[in-house]
């Protein structure tokens, strides 16, 4: 009985450094961010305009994200939608070619991977949409920015989201999720992917070399359009917390105040792919450690009942 | 030359008694080596360090075999290739990892066992400088071994670390210099590091280990009363078979059967946390490549080492340092300032046992505060604390000395 008093003052010292140095650590170096539930609604970015007392930017982006209100609830129509997004097809051709920056993102499970209102804000003002506004206000334009052009009004927004929710919208895997998502700016050396795509064999050096300048010449354009290489995600899933994944991917801004990254736009089911595809390259052993684990656990309670055992029977008449 | 039995067979036990004395060895490590009864678990801490140690030592033969000592390997040889090309290489891993951090809370516990239970005292203060410089060898090896995966918070932990040798406002620029090889951590830094975690340190710990055991021989292992008995008569009526009124067991079995269960139920904590939980062992920004242009927001070292590093902080530079260089050996005076007669329990003592849990509280308080941002509130718990644990190493020769022999 004393013993087991003794070990329990061990055992709460224990846990009492351990919240200490872990959670409550954490608490206090990390900023707490609110996650949106993957809803895109401008609430955050309105929030952050105002709290920056950018008064006009906060008007500004209220007045958007009404309009985006205002066009989700329009009814498209899918076959007009269809016709419309033809002219998106001259550029999200799924092939790997520069434009203005970055390589345009290929649409086949945009309906599957992205927000309603998201997209429909995107196609109205890519740069408010994705909260990167800020990188446009004076100079430059977005690389999307003459889609405000080719649209035809509310009505065809609406269309054309119709129809990319109707008809993009397979079953996509975690692999295509993190391709359309993030893979033409990010790269993910352990899984041999880098901005122009899955490194492919090569049966000479010479072709391997040519194409490690393909893939430097598109990084050079991704950093000046960037302003930085964005970083590498092999080990992501490790390198950040659970919380500051899913809020930084909902929200770039809100963990890394005036980012160059885009918001992307997912949904809660589009960001658990692209997790998986994370978890995949970062944290390969999980699945495992998991089978493992049990059996490891269950040798040492058998293990630590026998010893208890024989530790009875040496003990016998000693006390 | 003794005198061989022409007709011991080859490797009976009578051939081998001859030749290495076997019989007397096992009599002598195990069998006659007396334990007093009266001990609690808390004392199976050292064979629960033992057992870590080689779970280390395994772990990291392993690890040895497909890591890469290049900074610009490193890391990928690390998080690629031991972890998802090698087989079970993320099972080594997380042992390794793990058990770096568990064998420093299993330390910390055996320090202050030995610090409650007085078994620092009076014949036996060998094993505590021997255990100290233990303590010590074990930093030098985690912190070497924390370098090696080539992180973010490798990299800047091994700048901050190395510049607590430039002396102060000496600036002495000339030894950081030395020490690393190079202006910044780099590739030289990375191979001496990695020389010295793998061969140098690891001799040194084995060494001191059969040091730590041998200094323990003479003067046996303290007990939970901290009575002072005659071992080899309490010995000599073990052997009678009067086991009951005896004040000693032998190591083996007796004893031995109680470290092998303590054991068992520490591997069941151990193993829980490699399989479920090792990512409390491995901090979140050693997954970010080092980056020699990019400091991350907090620095700070393993959790074990943040009550000396809170001592470095809330100083001025040179005063920092002073402390600093004082809390990591003035531990080693336990045995010397304590100047009380009494080997006893902290409970059954005058002062020393308000000292005992002050210090113990004082030490996790400059642990929480050596991890939080160093601002506001937290600079100042953090002075308190730091001036609270010199403050207990004054007093502690004065309350002792007026301790009553008991």
């Amino acid at each position: 009985m004393k013993e087991l008093k003794i070990f329990g003052i061990v055992a709460a010292f224990t846990l009492l450094l351990y919240w200490g140095v872990e959670p409550f650590a954490h608490s206090k170096m990390h900023k707490h961010v609110e996650g949106h539930d993957f809803v895109y609604n401008g609430t955050a970015d309105i929030e952050e305009a105002e709290a920056k007392g950018k008064q006009e930017v906060a008007e500004a982006k209220k007045k958007f994200w009404a309009d985006v209100e205002k066009i989700s609830k329009l009814k498209g129509d899918v076959a007009a939608g269809e016709a419309a997004f033809a002219t998106c097809l001259g550029c999200h051709t799924g092939q790997p070619i520069n434009m203005g920056g970055v390589i345009p993102p290929k649409l086949d499970h945009a309906g599957a991977l992205y927000d309603k209102k998201y997209l429909i804000a995107l196609i109205k003002d890519p740069a408010m949409a994705s909260n990167v506004d800020h990188k446009y206000k004076d100079t430059s334009t977005h690389p999307m920015g003459s889609i405000k052009m080719m649209m035809g009004g509310d009505q065809q927004i609406a269309d054309v989201v119709a129809y990319i929710k109707a008809k993009k919208a397979a079953e996509v895997t975690p692999k295509e999720a993190y391709e359309e998502a993030c893979g033409r700016c990010h790269a993910m050396r352990y899984m041999k992917w880098t901005q122009l795509g899955e490194t492919p064999k090569f049966k000479y050096e010479k072709d391997a070399l040519a194409y490690k300048i393909k893939v430097l010449d598109e990084q050079d354009a991704v950093k000046k359009y960037m302003g930085k290489l964005p970083p590498d995600l092999s080990i992501i899933i490790r390198a950040r917390s659970e919380h500051f994944l899913e809020t930084f991917v909902e929200n770039p801004q809100s963990q890394l105040p005036g980012t160059s990254m885009p918001r992307v736009g997912l949904t809660k089911e589009g960001y658990e792919k692209v997790k998986a595809y994370l978890e995949e390259s970062g944290d390969p052993s999980k699945p495992k450690r998991e089978a493992l684990g049990p059996w490891v656990l269950l040798f040492f309670f058998i293990f630590t009942i026998l010893a208890y055992l024989w530790k009875k029977s040496v003990w016998k008449g000693h006390h | 030359m003794a005198h061989f039995d022409e007709n011991a067979k080859p490797f009976s036990q009578k051939w081998l008694d001859e030749r290495l004395a076997v019989s007397t060895l096992k009599r002598v490590l195990s069998t006659e080596y007396w334990i007093p009864k009266n001990i609690n678990f808390l004392w199976a801490m050292g064979m629960v360090l033992a057992a870590t140690f080689g779970l280390l030592l395994v772990s990291g033969i392993m690890l040895l075999m497909y890591y890469k000592p290049d900074v610009n390997l490193a890391f990928d040889s690390v998080n690629y290739t031991i972890m998802s090309e090698v087989g079970y290489g993320w099972l080594w891993r997380h042992i390794h990892g793990v058990g770096a951090s568990v064998v420093f809370l299993i330390i910390y516990i055996h320090m202050f066992v030995g610090i409650y239970y007085g078994s620092y005292k009076r014949g036996r203060e060998l094993i505590w400088l021997s255990g100290m410089l233990l303590f010590v060898t074990f930093s030098a090896e985690a912190f070497s071994g924390y370098m090696l995966p080539w992180g973010q918070m490798s990299y800047w932990a091994g700048m901050v670390i190395t510049n607590l040798f430039s002396g102060g406002s000496l600036e002495a620029y000339g030894l950081v210099e030395w020490i690393r090889g190079d202006y910044v951590p780099g590739d030289a830094f990375l191979t001496r590091f990695f020389m010295l975690h793998v061969l140098l340190l690891p001799l040194v710990i084995i060494g001191l280990i059969v040091l730590h055991f041998g200094t323990l021989r003479i003067p046996h292992v303290n007990n939970q009363d901290g009575e002072e008995f005659d071992f080899e008569e309490a010995a000599e009526l073990y052997k009678a078979g009067k086991v009951k009124e005896s004040k000693v067991i032998p190591f083996n079995p007796v004893f031995l059967s109680k470290d092998v269960f303590v054991m068992g139920i520490y591997f069941i904590f151990f193993f829980y946390l490699v399989f479920y939980h090792f990512e409390f062992a491995m901090d979140p920004v050693n997954f970010d490549p080092a980056d020699g242009l990019k400091t991350p927001p907090h620095i700070y070292p393993e959790w074990y080492f943040l009550w000396s590093y809170e001592i470095l902080r809330p100083f001025s530079k040179d005063l920092g340092l002073i402390a600093f260089a004082i809390a990591q050996v003035i531990f080693f005076m336990l045995p010397f300032l304590d100047k009380s007669p009494n080997v006893a329990p902290a409970s059954r003592r005058g002062l020393f046992k308000y000292w005992f849990w002050i210090m113990l509280v004082d030490m996790i308080i400059l642990t929480f505060m050596g991890k939080l941002p160093p601002q506001g509130i937290w600079n100042t718990i953090g002075l308190v604390a730091a001036l609270l644990f010199f403050a207990l190493w004054i007093a502690l020769p004065i309350i002792t000395k007026l301790e009553k022999k008991l």
